[in-house]
């Protein structure tokens, strides 16, 4: 059975802001169930009062003291990988027509 | 006169004599690099004209590493030199700041040649997910180097520099210095700064040395190690001295051998070559004892769960608008982020987006990233028990020598299990390092790990050198790469 149909699949692209062709989205379909298939494995294991673990050094919250240091970058410089810019402004395409 | 395959050691010691300087030095690897490199490809692009400045003013003897040149893996940020993470997102693209690692190196004296080429954004086993090209194994051109700093472990192979600086987050610099036959460490997770790196995995990304040497290795893991105020996560980071036990040998020690990495799947070949491993270290004076791992088997489903999840949340950066690829024409900013995102991401970072957007959405959470979360835990106890026990885990690397080019690429699943000796490291954070036990009858090397509790990456390199100095006469390390 597939994990994920293409429903889901156009679904999740759309929301990763990804625009897949209908030949993709069948490759992908396939190629997610199979991956989905194979890490439903871990919901055999048996969990219950097991804490999860996001960091495994031990660390919980680290603080820095709020404060602000200076750049030594300079505008230009800042923007010197961005594609499309206007007068040391990153230039942005509009968002309603 | 420089021989192509010394060690670090070597080459700072005939510096600290006078009898070579940096820019001789540079020469000889540079002059090899561009030699090999049209048929390797290991490195992406080669920084010769800062090279050479750098070695020019290279004081010898600040450091162990200062006047010797290094290659950097695509996805570690280098100021003024092009930085791609092997990703056409990225191509063009130049770092503003130098990645702590790096920063770390050039103020230890290091000679950057270059970019080594990976798999884009680092996903993959193989280099083959590189969007410019793979990386061939020098040992076999017509097989994969591993991944994904195989540029990095394949320029080391190649005698293209004596050391190269990799990352690894689920075995992606492991399991390419096996399959090239070099050293390669992967760092407790936190000991080495993350700053500057082009983020795959955050909770699991480990940046680390690949070297021809264990000794070599601890000499660059003492340059680029320790707390850094630029990683909240480095905040735990306990840096040793590397040097002080490292002749100590292995008498005393217990080696734990978990019965889970010698199962199905294992190749006999690679198998036999690292009991022998335990062999040898047995007749040294260390106890060989048996060790489980209980929860191994599920290491590939959690980290094909939290390692997405990661990456699709990390790779939501690339919008076409502040920098990378940018579309070229879009009608409007949603339909710009589409296009950018669509025409810059390769597929296997679609596939990652996907499966991490998939597992971290509504309906979904708690049967996946939750649950991976928890045996997350369950695998990071496994390690804590087995270490009550001994002192090292000694396993195989990986479940193969080096595979052909295209044995995987159909099937993504198929190469997301390659991994599945490496992935649980990272997922508990503790450190291991690949190192060279012999090579296969078709002439490929065979890697075996060492892996510690956290921090105790001076236990491995005791271990590791150890190893070494038992077999230094054997023939198979008379062995090089033939690169015609």
């Amino acid at each position: 059975m597939s994990k994920i149909d293409k429903e889901k699949v156009k679904e999740v692209a759309y929301l990763a802001r990804l625009e897949l062709t209908e030949k993709e989205v069948e490759k992908f379909q396939g190629e997610l169930s199979d991956i989905l298939g194979y890490v439903e494995t871990i919901q055999k294991v048996d969990t219950k009062d097991v804490e999860p673990t996001a960091q495994v050094t031990g660390l919980t919250d680290v603080w820095r003291v709020d404060k602000k240091s200076p750049s030594n970058l300079s505008r230009d410089e800042i923007l010197a990988n961005t594609p499309e810019k206007q007068d040391g402004y990153i230039k942005v395409k509009p968002v309603l027509e | 006169m420089i021989r192509l395959n010394s060690t670090i050691k070597e080459l700072s010691e005939k510096l600290q004599k006078k009898e070579v300087t940096p820019s001789e030095v540079l020469n000889t690897y540079i002059t090899q690099t561009k030699k090999v490199n049209p048929k390797i490809k290991a490195f992406l692009n080669i920084s010769e004209k800062e090279a050479k400045t750098e070695a020019a003013k290279a004081k010898v003897g600040k450091s162990k590493l200062s006047g010797i040149p290094v290659g950097i893996k695509d996805v570690i940020l280098t100021r003024g030199i092009e930085t791609t993470a092997a990703s056409k997102m990225l191509s063009g693209y130049i770092p503003l700041e130098n990645a702590t690692v790096v920063e770390r190196l050039k103020k230890a004296g290091a000679v950057i040649i270059g970019k080594n080429n990976c798999d884009a954004w680092a996903h993959g086993s193989s280099t083959e997910n590189s969007d410019f090209e793979p990386t061939k194994n020098p040992w076999d051109i017509t097989r994969v180097p591993g991944g994904s700093s195989g540029g990095s472990a394949a320029a080391v192979a190649a005698r293209e520099v004596p050391y190269a600086i990799g990352t690894d987050t689920g075995g992606s610099i492991r399991q390419p210095a096996g399959f090239c036959g070099v050293v390669g460490l992967k760092p407790t997770y936190g000991l080495v700064s993350r700053y500057g790196l082009i983020a795959m995995a955050s909770s699991l990304d480990c940046p680390g040395p690949i070297t021809r040497t264990v000794y070599d290795s601890a000499i660059v893991l003492d340059v680029i190690a320790g707390a850094d105020d630029k990683d909240s996560t480095s905040k735990a980071a306990v840096r040793k001295d590397y040097f002080k036990d490292i002749k100590k040998g292995v008498k005393g020690l217990k080696i734990g051998i978990p019965k889970e990495y010698f199962g199905e799947g294992l190749d006999p070949e690679v198998g036999k070559a690292v009991m022998v491993v335990a062999d040898e270290l047995r007749k040294a004076g260390a106890e060989i004892i048996d060790v489980s791992l209980p929860n191994t088997e599920y290491g590939i489903a959690t980290y094909y769960v939290i390692q997405p999840a990661e990456v699709s949340s990390n790779l939501g950066r690339y919008d076409g608008i502040k920098y990378g690829h940018s579309a070229r024409e879009s009608k409007n900013l949603i339909n710009h982020y589409f296009k950018s995102r669509s025409e810059g991401f390769g597929d296997e970072a679609k596939r990652r987006i996907m499966l991490g957007t998939f597992v971290l959405s509504a309906g979904y959470y708690d049967a996946y990233y939750e649950q991976a979360m928890k045996v997350r835990t369950l695998i990071k106890e496994d390690f804590e028990k087995a270490f009550t026990q001994c002192d090292v885990i000694l396993a195989p690397t990986s479940p193969t020598t080096a595979f052909k080019f295209g044995e995987h690429t159909k099937d993504p699943l198929s190469m997301y299990l390659e991994d599945a000796y490496t992935v649980n490291m990272n997922l508990a954070g503790v450190p291991a390092i690949s190192i060279p036990c012999g090579f296969s009858e078709k002439n490929l090397p065979i890697g075996m790990q060492l892996v510690g509790p956290h921090f105790a990456e001076d236990m491995l390199f005791r271990a590791g050198h150890a190893y070494e100095e038992i077999t230094k006469d054997a023939d198979w390390r008379k062995k090089e790469p033939r690169i015609s």
